[in-house]
């Protein structure tokens, strides 16, 4: 491990022991977890009542605006708290080397599986 | 954190006492619904990334679509679904009493209980009532 050398010995000295960034990863769980609740609950709901409905009918419901913005918005708080979460279980679980790697390799996942879905919501939106 | 050996020294130090770990600790509501709430939300990472598959194959047409619609409706598909769905819920409720203990309020034992019962007795039911819900809608079509 030697994590230590990607920060100045500056960057060192001031922080005192803290790396001053726990507060802020913790809060945007908790700001990603409050947005979640309401976007995967009406998720859910629209899922439910188009169940058994077919393609045709479930496009053009994800191409009225107001699903595409609710999926774009659902897709990045979950990926943005998924992303949160997964790094907090790597870094319990996970001692040697390969936490780093690990929590960049989430992160990587994360972001690019939400610009996926993104695109993809966009795509049928926007007459694919 | 990994236990370094005892340094050299003629007398073996007394062995230090040591917490009891998760696989000795008799299982309590309390820790069950804390290593449900992770486990859930590992869970529901894995169904996101199938979330993206199934809006990128309606992205890409019809034929795409109709394979993962086909998977999903399959015994192995519904089982699935059915136990993503009992997640959710379970990561939804018991988030929310994560939500409430944040602003420092439900820490007594007896309401911890109570949050802890209410979180499983109200996934079982959302999960039964959105399963009941679906079906019938997609009966009735």
């Amino acid at each position: 491990m030697n994590r230590q050398s990607f920060r100045s010995p500056l960057a060192r000295a001031l922080g005192l022991g803290s790396a001053k960034r726990g507060s802020r990863h913790w809060l945007a769980e908790r700001v990603t977890a409050i947005a979640l609740v309401p976007l995967t609950v009406w998720f859910v709901a629209s899922i439910i009542a188009r169940a058994g409905s077919d393609y045709t009918a479930f496009v053009s419901w994800l191409s009225t605006p107001f699903a595409s913005v609710g999926m774009i918005l659902l897709l990045i708080a979950l990926f943005h708290h998924t992303a949160l979460g997964l790094q907090v279980v790597i870094e319990d679980y996970v001692h040697s080397g390969a936490r780093f790697a690990a929590v960049i390799a989430i992160q990587l996942c994360c972001y690019g599986l939400a610009v996926v879905g993104v695109i993809a919501i966009l795509h049928i939106a926007f007459g694919g | 954190m990994d236990a370094k050996p005892p340094p050299l020294g003629k007398k073996a130090p007394r062995p230090r006492p040591l917490s009891p770990n998760i696989q000795i600790y008799r299982p309590q509501l309390t820790s069950v619904l804390s290593i449900a709430n992770r486990a859930t939300g590992v869970l529901l990472s894995l169904a996101a990334i199938g979330l993206v598959i199934w809006i990128s194959a309606a992205a890409a047409g019809p034929e795409p679509y109709a394979v993962i619609q086909r998977a999903l409706v399959s015994w192995a598909g519904q089982v699935v679904l059915f136990g993503v769905t009992f997640s959710f819920f379970l990561h939804l409720c018991g988030g929310i009493r994560h939500l409430v203990w944040d602003t420092v309020h439900g820490f007594e034992l007896r309401s911890i209980y109570i949050s802890g019962w209410s979180v499983v007795a109200a996934s079982a039911v959302l999960t039964a009532t959105a399963w009941a819900a679906g079906l019938f809608v997609a009966g009735s079509r």
